[in-house]
């Protein structure tokens, strides 16, 4: 039997173990919640996991999976992993762990097949490789983007606080984008001939 | 050939097997606010000003802090029967542990409402009960510890006292106020964090949270009309603090500052003008939010005081209130035992449609939705809901509207009217059991960013599945919290729906007599089918 045959085989039995390994992450208490997958909306953490990692895991095991596909499958999970407390290697460790659950869970058919499906468990387990690097770019972006909240929280504050402060002018089309729209006046440096008209 | 498990990566994914007395609380970049200044708490005479940090290992406390903390406690537990009885009555039941929506975002244990409670029960039981008293840990009793402190920082400052978890609990214990009291015992040892402390103390000084003073807020205001008198070519002369008015229009500064609360401030001075109104805005109740409310009662008390204040003072009838949140919340639980009642105004009666609000007959104060909503019912209103025909809207239901004063309807009626598409979230996600936006009670902060996308997934995945479900590309709310907070939630976790309040959507598609063709919705955009034309006009 081919490798993509037995994961069909023990497709609901390797989800479930894998499944299981993203909710150990998680305190004991949560585990009742997380693991109820009755009402998605009173447990989006368990629901999102559990339809993120079937759909990744049925993509493994189709021919010519694109890594797009795979994103979009993989991002609302890693998308929430990315801001619970986890470090970046916690919150994808559960990608990893899929080759370990494949193994053990194939343990005994392996056993027999004698080293004959090595070459597919090896591509296999590329394949995860991939997955955790697609992992890694949803974390990033998902960081990015939290930083650049905060980042345009500052900008905000600090362009309003000049504003305030009757230091910034327009700038006449200089014809370059290297000069940001809003400079400071006289350079910044020059605050005796701030007047409260503005210009 | 199988992997031997000690060659994998090693990653400790273990959470820590302790009791929660033992789990110290992590005060690490990012997982905390920061605390208030110097400066506000001088300002408001409150305790222990100091410089300090939350990751000092010192947070500088008085000496006799346990004292303070004791006596406060006590007091509080003598004036506040409530308190009393949510000290002493919770079974542990575990109805309320998965109602939070932090517990179910974070899956921290102290995140449960029932376990936040505890916090402060082991305290109470040390203190006060025999029982604690004698069998100490046994009874579920500790002793009063700076590192029990330090947890309360941590764990009343991770709660939004948004009273999700009070709609499931048998006994109906509050958690809101459980946090409430926590918090103002911290304030008896000047603990307390900048985004509440600045507020209130802006507000104590000119009327509002942003402390904008009275000229700028005029000026803010005349620019609404300005764009207003773009959009539709007619100008709107608001009046200020005009004595003799028959009704105080008062909203959250929100509105005035902050997009897109903006648009929502300009539909209701278009709204008003339709209607021809005999109102007032006061540059001085200028604030309709009260952080007091996440402070103290007295505080609470001196700020919600401010609007009847000067209700009393430009003679008005009543008072219409905007879109708010905890606004509402106050003038619903505690404005008419606090500074009620009201009897120097009048039982609100809209001048328009004759119908007496008898639901505010002692606070005399309107919520905006209810006054729209009958407007629309009387049909008072020419509207053009094929303004609105790009979004597919869905609502948000404020936690303190709808938990604290039970609109629900309204709100839903007015879209209704004013939308052709309107899409509700999934049952247990709205209405009284809406999910919390992650960010009230002053959590509204940048620095716990990732705190408030945890607290805010619940809510954000009902509106990813209306999303995916329905198409809905706009999320409508009546709470200027929200508008602030749920724009960089959407783009998070639901990219593509964007937040309105209920009065942007009125106002756009509102036809005010003698106004000039639209082109531009209020945010200054193209309207459906009417791309480009807007620059065929002069100016």
């Amino acid at each position: 039997m081919s490798l993509v045959k037995l994961l069909e085989k023990y497709r609901s039995r390797i989800i479930d173990e894998w499944f299981q390994i993203i909710i150990a992450t998680y305190p004991p208490e949560a585990k009742k919640l997380f693991s109820n997958l009755k009402d998605s909306f009173n447990n989006p953490v368990g629901s999102t996991a559990i339809k993120s990692m079937t759909e990744v895991f049925d993509l493994l095991l189709k021919d010519g999976d694109s890594p797009d596909t795979l994103k979009k499958s993989l991002d609302p999970l890693v998308r929430i992993r990315a801001v619970q407390e986890f470090t970046p290697s916690q919150a994808l460790h559960f990608i990893v762990e899929l080759k370990r659950v494949v193994r053990d869970s194939l343990e005994r058919e392996l056993k027999e097949a004698g080293g004959s499906l090595q070459e597919e468990v090896g591509a296999f387990e590329s394949q995860i490789d991939t997955l955790l690097l697609i992992g890694f770019d949803i974390y990033m972006g998902c960081r990015e983007q939290i930083y650049s909240y905060k980042a345009n929280h500052v900008k905000e504050r600090t362009l309003n606080l000049l504003k305030k402060a009757n230091v910034l002018c327009e700038v006449p089309d200089v014809g370059t984008e290297i000069i940001p729209h809003n400079v400071y006046k006289n350079g910044g440096f020059d605050n005796t001939k701030t007047s409260n008209k503005g210009d | 050939m199988t992997i031997p498990r000690e060659e994998m990566l090693k990653i400790d994914n273990t959470p820590p097997r302790k009791s929660w007395m033992e789990v110290p609380p992590d005060f690490s970049k990012g997982k905390f606010c920061y605390p208030s200044q110097i400066k506000a708490l001088e300002y408001l005479k409150m305790p222990n000003p100091r410089e300090w940090s939350p990751t000092d290992e010192d947070w500088k406390l008085p000496p006799n802090w346990q004292e303070i903390i004791h006596k406060g406690f006590k007091e509080r537990l003598d004036k506040y029967r409530s308190l009393k009885v949510f000290m002493d009555v919770c079974v542990r039941c575990g109805a309320c542990a998965d109602k939070c929506h932090f517990f179910i975002g974070t899956g921290d244990p102290k995140n449960m409402p029932v376990l936040r409670a505890e916090l402060l029960r082991s305290i109470y039981r040390n203190d006060f009960t025999l029982a604690g008293k004698i069998l100490g840990k046994l009874a579920g009793a500790r002793k009063l510890t700076t590192d029990v402190i330090k947890e309360w920082f941590s764990y009343f400052y991770q709660c939004t006292e948004c009273r999700r978890c009070s709609v499931f609990c048998p006994y109906g214990i509050d958690t809101a106020e459980i946090t409430m009291m926590a918090r103002e015992l911290l304030h008896l040892l000047g603990i307390s964090i900048h985004w509440i402390m600045d507020p209130v103390s802006n507000c104590t000084r000119t009327g509002n949270h942003l402390g904008i003073q009275p000229q700028n807020f005029k000026e803010i205001i005349e620019f609404f009309c300005d764009d207003i008198e773009e959009i539709t070519g007619k100008r709107i002369e608001p009046s200020f603090n005009r004595k003799g008015a028959e009704i105080l229009f008062v909203t959250p500064s929100g509105d005035a500052f902050a997009d897109p609360g903006t648009y929502s401030f300009m539909g209701y001075l278009m709204l008003f003008e339709a209607i021809g109104l005999d109102y007032t805005l006061s540059t001085y109740a200028s604030e309709g939010g009260n952080f007091g409310l996440f402070t103290s009662s007295d505080m609470m008390k001196k700020l919600n005081a401010k609007m009847y204040h000067e209700a009393k003072r430009l003679g008005v009838k009543y008072i219409i209130g905007g879109e708010c949140g905890h606004m509402w919340r106050v003038i619903n639980q505690y404005m008419d035992t606090m500074n009620g009642p009201a009897d120097f105004l009048e039982v609100p009666k809209s001048p328009i449609t004759g119908t007496v609000f008898e639901n505010a007959k002692s606070t005399k104060m309107v919520h905006i939705a209810e006054f729209t909503a009958d407007l629309i019912k009387h049909n008072k209103l020419k509207l053009d809901p094929s303004r609105n025909d790009h979004l597919k809207v869905t609502f948000h239901d404020s936690c303190n509207p709808s938990r604290a004063m039970g609109l629900l309807e309204e709100p839903r009626y007015v879209i209704k009217n004013v939308c052709n598409h309107f899409y509700d979230m999934p049952a247990n996600t709205i209405r009284e059991n809406t999910f919390c936006c992650g960010s009230g009670s002053g959590l509204n902060t940048e620095e716990i960013m990732e705190l408030r996308l945890r607290g805010g997934l619940p809510r954000a995945n009902a509106v990813k599945h209306v999303h995916e479900t329905f198409g809905v590309n706009m999320l409508a709310c009546v709470c200027a919290i929200d508008r602030a907070v749920l724009p960089p939630l959407m783009n998070y976790w639901v990219p593509g729906v964007s937040v309105t309040g209920l009065h942007e959507l009125v106002g756009n598609a509102l036809i005010l007599d003698g106004e000039i063709e639209r082109t531009l919705n209020l945010r200054m955009e193209d309207l459906p089918g009417a791309e480009g034309e807007g620059n065929d006009d002069d100016e």
